[in-house]
């Protein structure tokens, strides 16, 4: 819970002072989502390999704690990438007027990801609990989070033929001193936001399974 | 050959059996009865390596080359001849002079005439006995067999029957829900509930 | 090299199967010739630029087809069950399905290619490697995620689910190497993801298939 509070207020205290920043900042009008998308998606790409590095565990260990703490990894993660979906379309909406550009790399990138790990949901379901699917599981866990870098070159090498100017966020390239702090802050609390869900999801996961022993 | 203490399968809130004890000497006959679903086959899967315990621990003195392993199905390809898929495995389990291995049983198990038909042509008996050759061809150690009378007729039970006396010396585990058969040749019984 | 025999013997069982029953590639053949004419009606006068791309799609969904099949004969009365208890390696049966899946895909493919130069545009050196390229590291990320499919129980519909976003990398290099005039870095492209994918899948095939 002292996390959940931590997240509350560091998120709070950072969008307040990003909103006190970007009265005076040219350039930032539409930036105020930037201070939300970003480290959202950063928070996102942490939750996703944690997943996969709890899921290398199992692997290793035949330890089975490991496929809950992989498995909800991954669900916060997936809720985070979808959080990165939306501010990132509200993002491109307040800059460039549109809800989707296919020239932003985040986002198009952050779709391929949430495709790929809604099938483990999908996967989790249609397989009989129990040491088959923590391990089928975490090998598609581990082929997520290779993924992730895979298609952000895709990406990335998809510009030259789709469109030759990469659009750049008004927001990224000038990011220094008390923005940066600013941004320190909110990124701390997109964390802390992630890893008091991630203990709350976990905590909750964990006394389903106990129920479910128990009966 | 097969030692097992506390053993214990679940799959999540489905419990299989807890607290599980054997032991199986080199050389001893084990008849695992019970009634369906009491989890005869899911020990034979646990002692096989196919499945992994829950908890417990289970220790099985011979790596899966030495191990033959007769399921309910008989684990071959339908499409293929009984010969092409005896074949596969000798290939598989590096049976030495796997041609004259393979004929010998297929000429055991009265399969010979048939060894170039599909096996999706073969009857359910026919199939059993192809399922034995191919968990004998490698000549195992251990034998984890599953419900080996089934489907076979008359003819095929006493092939078995000479088969297994042949075989004496040899590990046996054998799961079956008709035990009076085998119990002249057991040197032990396990009463799954 | 028993590996590799093991490999070549799992592979040579499913070219028989298939000689058999004849149950994939002439699908495969049909449903990429199938998809080339209903994406010609896709392709209104001015856009006919575009079939370079929808030539990608068409492999990797003729790809898709192909695996949905893949682990079917392993399926069917328990077989995999009796391969993973054989005393091979278990990536050598990953190996085997790769190469089968790769042949019939090169098949349907021997097919696809000339009858896309014939009804589109000509097929250059570039594309022809791209898609080489591309063969392998779909076999090899499809072997793997079939396996897993048909662990579960809606197979048939998740495997498409999984393995479409995995290849949306693929379809991404082999556009580039038809397209565009500088194929050599897409070309690159496929074989890193070949490469890493690859190792992947025969690192992590015997945890899908054994507990």
């Amino acid at each position: 819970m002292p996390l959940a509070f931590a997240a509350l207020v560091l998120l709070g205290g950072g969008l307040g002072l990003a909103l006190l920043w970007i009265g005076e900042l040219e350039g930032f009008a539409a930036g105020g989502i930037f201070f939300v998308h970003v480290p959202v998606a950063l928070s996102a790409y942490a939750l996703l390999v944690w997943g996969a590095w709890k899921a290398l565990r199992l692997l290793w260990t035949r330890d089975e704690r490991y496929d809950l703490e992989s498995y909800t990894g991954i669900h916060v993660g997936l809720i985070f990438a979808l959080l990165t979906l939306v501010t990132g379309s509200i993002w491109a909406r307040a800059e460039w007027g549109v809800w989707w550009d296919w020239r932003d790399r985040q986002l198009v990138t952050f779709l391929i990801l949430f495709l790929f790990y809604s099938a483990y949901f999908m996967l989790r379901y249609s397989l009989e609990q129990g040491p088959a699917r923590a391990r089928i599981s975490a090998v598609y866990a581990l082929f997520g989070v290779v993924l992730i870098p895979v298609s952000f070159l895709a990406v990335r090498l998809a510009e030259q033929f789709l469109h030759r100017t990469p659009l750049i966020r008004a927001g990224r390239p000038d990011i220094e001193g008390t923005v940066l702090g600013v941004f320190g802050v909110c990124f701390a609390g997109a964390l802390a936001l992630a890893a008091s869900m991630y203990a709350i999801e976990l905590a909750g996961k964990r006394l389903d399974a106990r129920l479910q022993e128990a009966r | 050959m097969i030692e097992a203490r506390g053993l214990a399968k679940r799959y999540g809130a489905k419990r299989v059996f807890d607290g599980l004890d054997l032991d199986v000497p080199a050389g001893g006959f084990v008849l695992v009865t019970g009634p369906n679903g009491s989890g005869k086959t899911t020990l034979l899967r646990l002692v096989a390596g196919l499945a992994a315990p829950t908890a417990g621990r289970l220790e099985v003195a011979a790596d899966r080359a030495r191990i033959g392993f007769l399921a309910h199905e008989p684990l071959v390809y339908r499409e293929l001849s009984a010969l092409e898929n005896l074949v596969l495995y000798g290939r598989l389990y590096r049976v030495p002079e796997r041609r004259e291995r393979i004929g010998m049983l297929l000429e055991r198990f009265g399969l010979w005439e048939a060894r170039r038909e599909p096996v999706a042509s073969f009857s359910r008996g026919m199939q059993q006995r192809l399922a034995l050759c191919r968990a004998l061809l490698h000549g195992p150690d251990l034998l984890l067999l599953d419900e080996p009378f089934n489907a076979l007729d008359e003819a095929g039970a006493a092939l078995l029957d000479a088969e297994l006396a042949a075989l004496a010396g040899q590990t046996f585990l054998v799961a079956t829900h008709d035990p009076a058969r085998l119990r002249p040749v057991a040197t032990a019984t396990l009463a799954l509930a | 090299m028993t590996y590799l025999r093991d490999a070549a013997a799992l592979a040579r069982k499913d070219l028989l199967l298939e000689l058999r029953g004849k149950e994939t590639v002439p699908a495969m053949v049909l449903f990429v010739v199938a998809v080339f004419v209903a994406f010609r009606f896709a392709l209104p006068q001015g856009q006919e630029r575009a079939a370079g791309g929808l030539l990608w799609v068409a492999i990797v969904l003729t790809a898709l087809l192909g695996l949905v099949r893949a682990f079917v004969p392993e399926r069917e009365q328990g077989v995999l069950d009796a391969l993973v208890l054989a005393p091979c390696d278990r990536s050598a049966i990953w190996l085997g399905k790769v190469l089968s899946v790769l042949a019939f895909l090169l098949i349907a493919e021997a097919a696809a290619l000339p009858l896309f130069a014939l009804f589109f545009e000509p097929v250059d050196a570039a594309t022809v490697a791209a898609v080489l390229l591309a063969n392998v590291g779909l076999s090899a990320i499809g072997a793997l995620l079939a396996a897993m499919a048909v662990a579960g129980r809606a197979r048939e519909v998740l495997l498409p689910l999984m393995f479409l976003p995995l290849a949306v990398p693929v379809v991404i290099g082999g556009v580039g190497a038809t397209v565009t005039d500088d194929p050599a870095r897409y070309l690159g492209f496929l074989a890193l993801y070949d490469g890493i994918f690859a190792i992947l899948a025969w690192a992590t095939f015997e945890y899908v298939v054994t507990e």
